[in-house]
């Protein structure tokens, strides 16, 4: 197996071309082995774990419909959910032979994508809890305690989630790294082609840095398609199915918020609230 | 690079006696085999050692692939069918002297006698930044040499450009899509026809070949229906050299006239685009076009709408339009 595909330039000298697309078949099937792995694991050698008893004082206090998503960070979640699905296929469908006009397609994804990054940021950096996000100590001592229990062993009970469980947050730091570099070096890539938005320019950058740049691009591109796959699949499980409809109705049910998160830590608003964060 | 020129390197070299064969090889080598029809492009680059293939399947004993028989609508050539015979052929002569007139101006005579209707559609672009073993984006890199500020693009694309801009060079495949020709394409799933302007592909679709033939598919035969036969034709080529060269331009058109008014027509060019060009919108201006000066004049301007030339080949803008004008103007029965 290759990892990345070089050339031969004009003068003789070895060029750096592109990542090889067997890395692509590597991510694809890495995405789908964790899959199997994970349903298996979990199907058949997971020790059960019971739900957080729920009681009735609990429930009164908390709205029947819980705000997680304001519909600003839905429309964004989608739109770049459609983006990023078309540029991948466009992206990688043609590498296993799938011949179709792709190039503009794939752009204007792109430049869709672009934007509501650029959107999402902005709207994240003021309007939104910016330190949901954030990664603490005590969210990594957490994340050992539920996973010694997960695997049967004995460990203090882990505090309930915030807005966003520690998979969640690792999951988005993942997408910012990867989609942060796939957007940057895609952008660079656009001087290549011709596009309304600006003069095109294939020497703003060496033969060899835009090799680079394209082994970037393509290795954020196949990380990409693992995360995607992860991704989609959790969301499809049926024990998280509830988190996958905030993301579409905007709100979670009172039970699920008390069962899986902490008040302390993400205090409930009532849908509808404008006070969201 | 090519270094050593005349030296082949060494390959295996199959010489199928019928297309069963000739497919059972392909599939078993795939992506390692190179088709060999007359040989003249591969020849090329076999010995510029710039393609090096580990498998060649010489398609030249499969009789099954040569003639050109009548149908019940129209002619069927096959794919290994030599220029000379398309060119001396009594019904083409007589009913589709477009398709001998192109294949005429193929070359040279010796070329003519060696070649293949089959070659000559399916070869591949002459740009010579490609041909000289650059790692461009048609030889699997990611830039286009030909498209630089200094680099030597007279001869490339002014439309249909995308990354790469080099161009289709074949001066039958015009005449062919004028002629309403369907190519017969043998696929591992089995047979599939397709119109003669769909059988090309342009970079945007792959920028690393010039038809829809993938490997192990073979061109099998050229059908070409009677619905334009002994129409009004035309098809003229712009090269440099006259006696022998590779088309700067080339038109090809087929006119149906009725009392003055054009009642239905066909045209494409080649040579300035990646693929040869069905102008649909110069055909749609002429039906119901009086055959005449202003109406040359008029799809002349349309023909290259659009055309976006690059540092040193404006030129063929108004010679794709020039062309045009006079492929309407003239058209003769």
């Amino acid at each position: 197996m290759n990892f990345l595909t070089w050339g031969t330039d004009p003068y003789g000298q070895e060029l750096l071309i592109r990542i090889s697309w067997d890395l692509l078949y590597l991510a694809s099937v890495s995405g789908i082995l964790f899959v199997i792995g994970h349903a298996v694991w979990l199907s058949f050698l997971a020790p059960s774990v019971s739900a957080a008893e729920v009681d009735d004082a609990q429930l009164a206090n908390v709205p029947e419909k819980v705000a997680r998503h304001s519909l600003a960070s839905r429309a964004f979640h989608w739109i770049m959910a459609v983006a990023m699905l078309v540029l991948l296929f466009t992206g990688f469908l043609p590498a296993i032979g799938v011949q179709f006009a792709w190039v503009t397609m794939h752009w204007i994804a792109g430049v869709v994508l672009t934007l509501s990054i650029i959107y999402h940021i902005i709207h994240a950096s003021f309007w939104l809890d910016l330190w949901s996000m954030w990664i603490g100590p005590q969210d990594v001592t957490d994340a050992v305690r539920r996973f010694k229990r997960s695997l049967g062993q004995d460990a203090p009970a882990p505090r309930k989630h915030a807005k966003y469980p520690l998979e969640n947050r690792l999951y988005h730091h993942a997408i910012v790294v990867t989609g942060g570099l796939v957007t940057i070096t895609g952008l660079l890539m656009m001087y290549r082609i011709e596009t309304p938005l600006w003069t095109r320019d294939p020497y703003i950058l060496a033969d060899q840095t835009w090799g680079m740049v394209y082994v970037v691009h393509g290795l954020s591109a196949v990380s990409l398609v693992t995360l995607v796959i992860a991704h989609i699949y959790f969301g499809l499980r049926p024990e998280k199915r509830w988190i996958t409809w905030s993301m579409i109705r905007g709100w979670i049910d009172r039970r699920h918020y008390v069962e899986h998160h902490d008040p302390e830590q993400w205090a409930a608003r009532s849908e509808g609230d404008s006070g969201q964060r | 690079m090519a270094v050593i020129r005349d030296m082949m390197t060494t390959f295996e070299l199959f010489q199928p006696a019928n297309v069963e064969d000739a497919a059972a090889l392909l599939r078993e080598h795939e992506g390692r085999a190179w088709v060999l029809a007359g040989g003249l492009d591969s020849f090329d680059w076999f010995k510029d050692r710039i393609k090096r293939p580990a498998v060649v399947v010489d398609l030249g004993g499969i009789e099954s692939l040569k003639g050109i028989e009548s149908t019940a609508d129209g002619l069927e050539i096959g794919a290994m069918t030599p220029l000379t015979d398309v060119v001396r052929h009594p019904d083409i002569a007589e009913n589709y002297g477009l398709l001998a007139e192109a294949a005429e101006l193929v070359a040279s005579p010796q070329i003519r006698n060696q070649g293949t209707l089959g070659g000559n559609v399916s070869q591949d672009t002459r740009c010579w930044y490609y041909r000289d073993g650059w790692i461009c984006y048609r030889a699997g890199g990611n830039i286009c040499y030909a498209d630089t500020p200094t680099s030597m693009n007279r001869e490339h694309a002014i439309f249909g450009a995308d990354r790469c801009v080099a161009v289709n060079p074949s001066d039958t495949a015009p005449a062919l899509i004028a002629l309403d020709a369907k190519m017969v394409v043998q696929t591992t799933g089995g047979e599939r026809v397709v119109d003669a302007e769909d059988y090309f592909i342009g970079p945007s679709t792959d920028i690393m070949r010039m038809t829809i033939l993938r490997p192990g598919d073979l061109l099998t035969s050229i059908r070409i229906p009677s619905t334009w036969a002994g129409a009004r034709f035309y098809f003229e080529k712009v090269r440099d050299r006259q006696v022998w060269d590779f088309p700067l331009v080339n038109v090809a058109s087929a006119i149906r006239v009725s009392g003055g008014t054009i009642e239905d027509a066909r045209v494409a060019v080649n040579g300035v685009a990646p693929y040869p060009m069905r102008l649909t919108a110069v055909e749609d201006a002429l039906r119901g076009a009086t055959q005449d000066e202003a109406t040359a004049e008029r799809v002349g301007e349309l023909a290259i709408r659009g055309a976006r030339p690059l540092r040193q080949n404006a030129y063929k803008i108004p010679l794709m339009r020039n062309l045009v004008k006079r492929s309407v103007r003239v058209a003769e029965a």
